[in-house]
């Protein structure tokens, strides 16, 4: 009663016109994605049986999940693969496209050329195009042949062997190494992102800086006390945009393997099953990472 | 006249003032100027980085095989040729897949904005009950995988009913699988590629028109729809562009929905997809070729191909750069 009566003359029509602006969603979501998830859920503990006639699920219990940690060969392996990619490159995406912005947001000549070009890879390494590039295993591996053979040593992979032969670290100087010669990789990933801090470190007026400056601040010093703090949501907004995006790239292995599972086996309650520990997974780490970092961001306003 | 002679003076005595400033003149200068040059290599290197493969393909896609194992030739083509071209056209069947792709990424993206735009201003611009919670399911609906609830999509549209009714009328559900239709049905309701994204982005817009604009079309009034379509959508076209150019280019390369929606329409993005096996298949059966075709001449061809894709959105986005980077930083997405 209560409720009805804050809604009331004006408030009331426009409460009603409202929901009839968001009625497409409403409707969207209850149909496409509120009831396939609980069908998807509900399939994924049942042995699904298509036939002419339509679906028959017999209810099996944790069979399917059971079957997917226990039985499979590739499951655990490509889940725990998957996700510590994702993990590292949503890492170095985040560094990389910010460095990325801190330089962008200055002046200088072609500023706009260089713009361009780092937005370049979110029309060119989308859907289709990302999974042609990394098909190419075999070619891959021919080239690696062709590098053995010719014996060129680049001064990175001197310094690698320097560094993992001082046998400090080995193991973190390998994931390190494994990021820069997959720059391009995580270049290619980073174009929205660099847009997003961008929009960011543009909204902060420059008579701060000029404050700090005034008071004696370094640009050191400027840069951890009013840069970072200003564009710190943007970090959450960021990070949470990565995964998601991580997740939809076509050369996740995992999700190859479930939609192979779906649409050449027939077999949709294990690739339900499958697909919902990713989830489960994937949204619990977001969960997480994103309370983490809500913890230790900063709104001025 | 004296500020020019003081500007003289001050450029003639860079000495003098160095002097003056106790060496700081000069160290600043030199560190100024050698960062410049550190900046520059480090951001040619890094735009080098991103076109380095697209400048490769195109110099591999005007070669000949046998060009491809010479190792005196490594950019510029020895023998010129087109023939790739003609090759990947064919099994691409470029012609049909490339008007296939235009219709349906136009349309879906027209599709998809709309609805997008009436759902971001509705979230924006109205009070109702629950708001706070249906945007919470616009968030889920960004952070939730399709892979999710892809399994189950599949059956829901093979055996499509509304409450029943086809069943009723006919005796036995739809069959939608291989029609267009569950597609632009999704997309119709929100849930097409990426369409949580674009509500997400054009709410943040509209939420930044003062109320008073609104207020002052209701004082003279314009009712609730017309303030909308002669107020607020004549703002909103700069975001609107930039969303229907995403939507546009990433549904251009979309492979997942393509591949479960659109199984019997030819698309780029599908066409892409698989032409590596057209291409072997073609060498063993039409040229007699028991191996099959061979590593390297096959990844020219996937290069032509994927050239071949990406040509039509570099063209747009040639022309239409602008509306793609600056209406989003102009947005100014937080959470």
């Amino acid at each position: 009663m209560k409720k009805r009566k804050k809604y009331t003359g004006l408030e009331r029509r426009k409460a009603i016109s409202g929901y009839l602006f968001i009625s497409p969603f409403i409707i969207g979501f209850l149909a496409f994605m509120v009831v396939p998830l609980f069908q998807s859920l509900y399939m994924s503990f049942c042995n699904v049986q298509v036939s002419p006639e339509g679906i028959t699920n017999s209810y099996v219990g944790l069979s399917n999940y059971i079957q997917a940690f226990t039985v499979d060969t590739e499951f655990n392996r490509l889940l725990v693969e998957e996700i510590s990619r994702m993990c590292i490159n949503s890492v170095a995406i985040m560094v990389f496209s910010f460095f990325v912005a801190l330089i962008l947001n200055q002046k200088f000549k072609g500023r706009a050329l260089v713009r361009a070009i780092f937005f370049l890879p979110v029309i060119l390494s989308s859907g289709v195009i990302l999974g042609v590039e990394t098909d190419n295993a075999l070619l891959a591996s021919v080239q690696s042949m062709v590098e053995e053979t010719t014996n060129v040593s680049s001064v990175s992979d001197t310094l690698q062997t320097i560094l993992i032969t001082s046998g400090i670290g080995a193991r973190a100087f390998e994931t390190v190494f494994d990021i820069v010669d997959g720059i391009y990789d995580v270049a290619i990933a980073s174009g929205i992102q660099i847009i997003i801090f961008l929009s960011g470190l543009q909204t902060i007026s420059d008579s701060m800086y000029e404050a700090a400056s005034i008071e004696g601040c370094t640009a050191w010093e400027s840069f951890w006390k009013i840069t970072f703090p200003m564009v710190s949501p943007l970090f959450l907004v960021n990070w949470v945009y990565t995964i998601v995006d991580f997740c939809m790239r076509s050369d996740n292995e995992l999700i190859e393997k479930i939609s192979e599972q779906m649409i050449a086996y027939i077999n949709y309650g294990f690739a339900s099953a499958m697909s919902w520990v990713y989830f489960v997974v994937i949204l619990s780490i977001i969960g997480i990472t994103s309370l983490l970092i809500s913890k230790g961001v900063y709104y001025y306003d | 006249m004296t500020k020019a002679r003081a500007a003289k003076r001050m450029k003639g005595s860079f000495w003098e003032r160095n002097k003056l400033s106790e060496g700081y003149l000069l160290k600043k200068t030199i560190y100024d100027f050698v960062y410049k040059i550190a900046r520059a290599a480090l951001l040619f290197g890094m735009c080098f980085l991103i076109l380095q493969p697209i400048l490769m393909k195109i110099s591999v896609s005007f070669m000949e095989e046998r060009d491809l194992y010479n190792p005196m030739v490594i950019s510029i083509p020895e023998h010129f040729t087109t023939a790739n071209y003609q090759l990947t056209a064919q099994f691409m069947s470029y012609g049909k897949s490339l008007v296939n792709t235009l219709i349906v990424s136009l349309t879906i993206a027209l599709l998809q904005i709309t609805v997008s735009t009436l759902v971001g201003y509705g979230f924006a611009r109205f009070n109702f009950p629950l708001k706070k919670f249906w945007f919470a399911c616009v968030i889920l609906v960004i952070v939730i995988p399709p892979q999710t609830i892809s399994t189950s999509l599949h059956l829901h549209f093979r055996y499509f009913d509304i409450f029943g009714i086809f069943k009723a009328l006919t005796g036995e559900a739809l069959n939608l699988r291989g029609s267009v239709l569950p597609y632009y049905l999704m997309s119709a309701g929100c849930m097409g590629l990426k369409s949580g994204l674009y509500i997400y982005m054009i709410r943040q817009f509209f939420r930044n028109i003062p109320k008073e604009l609104e207020e002052a079309a209701y004082v003279d009034g314009c009712g609730t729809l017309k303030t909308f379509v002669r107020i607020m959508l004549p703002d909103a076209k700069p975001i609107l562009t930039s969303c229907f150019l995403f939507s546009f280019v990433w549904q251009w390369t979309d492979n997942f929905y393509s591949k479960m929606f659109l199984g019997n329409i030819s698309l780029l993005a599908k066409e892409l997809a698989v032409v590596a096996d057209r291409m072997d298949a073609w060498v063993v059966n039409t040229l007699k070729i028991p191996g099959g075709a061979s590593v390297g001449y096959t990844n020219c061809i996937v290069s032509t191909g994927t050239l071949m894709v990406i040509v039509p959105l570099l063209i747009l986005y040639l022309f239409a750069q602008k509306g793609f980077v600056e209406s989003i930083s102009s947005s100014g997405i937080k959470m």
